[in-house]
């Protein structure tokens, strides 16, 4: 029985009960990703971190939303008031909305019946994560836009592109995962990954997806649009209580998102490491969560890494970064990829296969060496001469001025 | 134009110095290598199995630099008597307005410090000092020093604002408890050279006979 079919078996009062578990999990990974990240960084950076609330500092993030809530709710006198209030619920609301198709554990029993732990197991799952991604940046936007204010605008403006771009990119690493399940239905997308991980299989788009997958989210590197240091807060700088506190939850909820649709397309899901399939039955399939939340922080620990290593991209190298090297190179490899499927479809002989790959290498290898030589050609082009002023001007290096003319 | 004048603005090395340091040309080396740039990547994860630079501060309290500006203090002198004579220099040369010193007469019967004057009033003002020591320098006496104490944090403007007794030295052994007669036979020049290195008898004598 596949995973649509059991869970197409749920009475009314267990999908509540998914949907409520969705909601929590969420709302509490995302105190446990804030606490966890601050402390990864601190000791990158050879600090502490939070260690005063709680136990090592766990309940940070719970004093921070408390904090948040009973600050004053300001609305600039320039805003728009409604664009303004609703910009926030927006990207909340979106950001929670994608872990519904996310297939967290194998067949399990909940409550006496038996089900799998995902909330809904769309045909189209991945598109439909896509769609509520792009959903979310509405929030960014107008959040940007209904302030009234310049900073929260180029920040809003700057996302927007951002998040289109490296979308198109991320789409297109995906199409690869498409073609070789055979499938968009997330569930499905796991089960077909029970040999091979996509991430070996199809490892061009799995970087791919990585590094789009930060540039979707707005995370550092790519954190552009909440630049601090040159936007202030960016989107969310005249935001603050609640809203502000919303926008928040929805950027932790994003990379968790984002790093479970990674683990779902990449990492074989909830399955366990190869070699360790036995333990997919312990605690009656339960022990299949652990896995998948194993994979989820590492993947929310790359993040962090990410953002203690790197420091922030110039926007025109990140829209360069994307547009003319990401987007080529997706579009490249998804043909390679489809190639490939088109010939292990028809049968080919392996003769063929074998051809058609070493052909491609070929290619590339030719190509990268004619854009080295030219490169090499650029380089050796002397010194242009310098012009003669005609004034009087320090003498620069390299010129033979010794003295101007009158 | 003057041919022979020389238009070249270049600054005149030996002058500022540096002839002596030798000139390195920083050429822009172009992106590193892959392999290079990852390098990085490992030295933060590496730095995460360091150890942390934080004190702990109010349950770890490390000691500081042997001379840490900290909270004031007004000395005396081997027998207990004051060595502040209320002379205003260091309010004088506080830069932040932050002292206030009221001098008054000594009397034989109700002596503060050796010689003629001492400070009546004494007080400091914690919100206002700079803690930059340029009373301490100013001080004539040796009476104003600064100490290594730090945790100066109140929640009052008035209980900042440090009076004498906040500031005095406590008594050490020897030390008598003024106001009483300098030590017998020794004048104030005696006792900025030295000489008194502990209270004599009489002095405490004449303390009780006072009331």
């Amino acid at each position: 029985m596949t995973t649509a079919e059991l869970i197409g078996q749920d009475p009314g009062w267990l999908i509540v009960v998914k949907a409520l578990l969705v909601f929590i999990v969420c709302v509490l990974l995302t105190l446990v990703a804030i606490w966890g990240e601050r402390r990864i960084v601190a000791r990158m950076q050879m600090r502490l971190g939070p260690n005063r609330v709680g136990p090592m500092g766990l309940l940070q993030g719970l004093a921070d939303g408390v904090k948040l809530a009973l600050k004053e709710d300001l609305i600039p006198a320039a805003a728009d008031k409604i664009v303004f209030i609703i910009a926030p619920i927006i990207s909340a609301t979106a950001c929670f909305m994608s872990f519904a198709v996310i297939p967290v554990t194998g067949p399990v029993t909940l409550f006496g019946h038996k089900t799998a732990m995902q909330l809904t197991d769309l045909p189209v799952g991945v598109l439909y994560i896509l769609a509520i991604a792009s959903i979310g940046v509405y929030g960014i936007v107008l959040a940007g836009w209904s302030s009234g204010s310049t900073y929260p605008l180029l920040g809003g403006l700057r996302s927007s592109a951002q998040v289109i771009s490296y979308e198109v990119a991320m789409g297109l690493s995906l199409v690869a995962v498409f073609i070789y399940s055979g499938s968009m239905s997330t569930s499905e997308i796991v089960a077909a990954q029970q040999k091979w991980w996509f991430a070996v299989v199809l490892f061009p788009s799995f970087v791919i997806y990585a590094i789009s997958m930060v540039g979707e989210t707005n995370r550092a590197p790519f954190d552009l649009a909440e630049a601090e240091g040159e936007l202030v807060g960016g989107f969310h700088t005249e935001y603050s209580s609640l809203k502000f506190a919303l926008f928040f939850l929805a950027e932790y909820i994003n990379i968790v998102a984002v790093s479970a649709l990674a683990t779902t397309l990449f990492l074989g899901g909830y399955h366990a490491l190869p070699g360790l399939t036995f333990t997919e039955r312990w605690l009656g399939g339960w022990f299949t969560l652990v896995w998948f939340f194993g994979k989820v922080i590492f993947f929310f620990f790359i993040f962090v890494w990410l953002r203690g290593t790197l420091p922030r991209m110039r926007y025109d190298q990140f829209m360069k970064f994307g547009w003319k090297v990401l987007i080529p190179v997706s579009l490249f490899w998804i043909m390679i990829v489809s190639t490939l499927r088109v010939l292990s479809l028809q049968g080919a002989p392996r003769m063929v296969v074998v051809a058609f790959a070493s052909g491609v290498v070929l290619i590339v290898l030719l190509v990268s060496l004619a854009f080295d030589s030219a490169k090499k050609r650029a380089e050796s082009i002397p010194e242009r001469e310098v012009p003669v002023p005609s004034f009087a001007v320090p003498k620069l290096p390299g010129s033979e001025l010794e003295e101007p003319r009158g | 134009m003057v041919e022979d004048e020389d238009f070249s603005i270049e600054p005149i090395r030996h002058d500022l110095g540096l002839e002596a340091v030798q000139s390195v040309s920083v050429g822009n080396a172009g992106p590193k290598s892959f392999g290079t740039q990852l390098q990085g990547f490992w030295v933060i994860f590496r730095t995460m199995f360091k150890k942390v630079n934080t004190v702990e501060y109010p349950e770890v309290k490390e000691p500081t630099a042997p001379r840490f500006h900290g909270r004031h203090q007004l000395n005396r002198h081997p027998d207990g008597l004051e060595k502040c004579i209320g002379c205003e220099l260091c309010a004088w040369a506080c830069p932040a307005d932050a002292i206030y010193v009221e001098g008054a007469s000594n009397t034989e019967e109700e002596r503060m410090s050796p010689g003629e004057r001492y400070g009546k009033v004494y007080q400091i003002n914690y919100l206002r000092c700079i803690f930059c020591g340029l009373c301490i320098e100013a001080c004539p006496t040796r009476a104003l020093t600064m100490t290594n104490e730090y945790e100066l944090a109140d929640d009052s403007r008035a209980s900042l604002i440090y009076e004498k007794e906040d500031l005095l030295a406590p008594l050490r052994q020897g030390m008598l408890m003024p106001p009483h007669p300098m030590y017998p036979g020794m004048d104030d020049t005696n006792y900025y050279r030295g000489d008194v290195t502990q209270s004599h008898p009489s002095q405490e004598i004449s303390l009780e006979v006072k009331p």
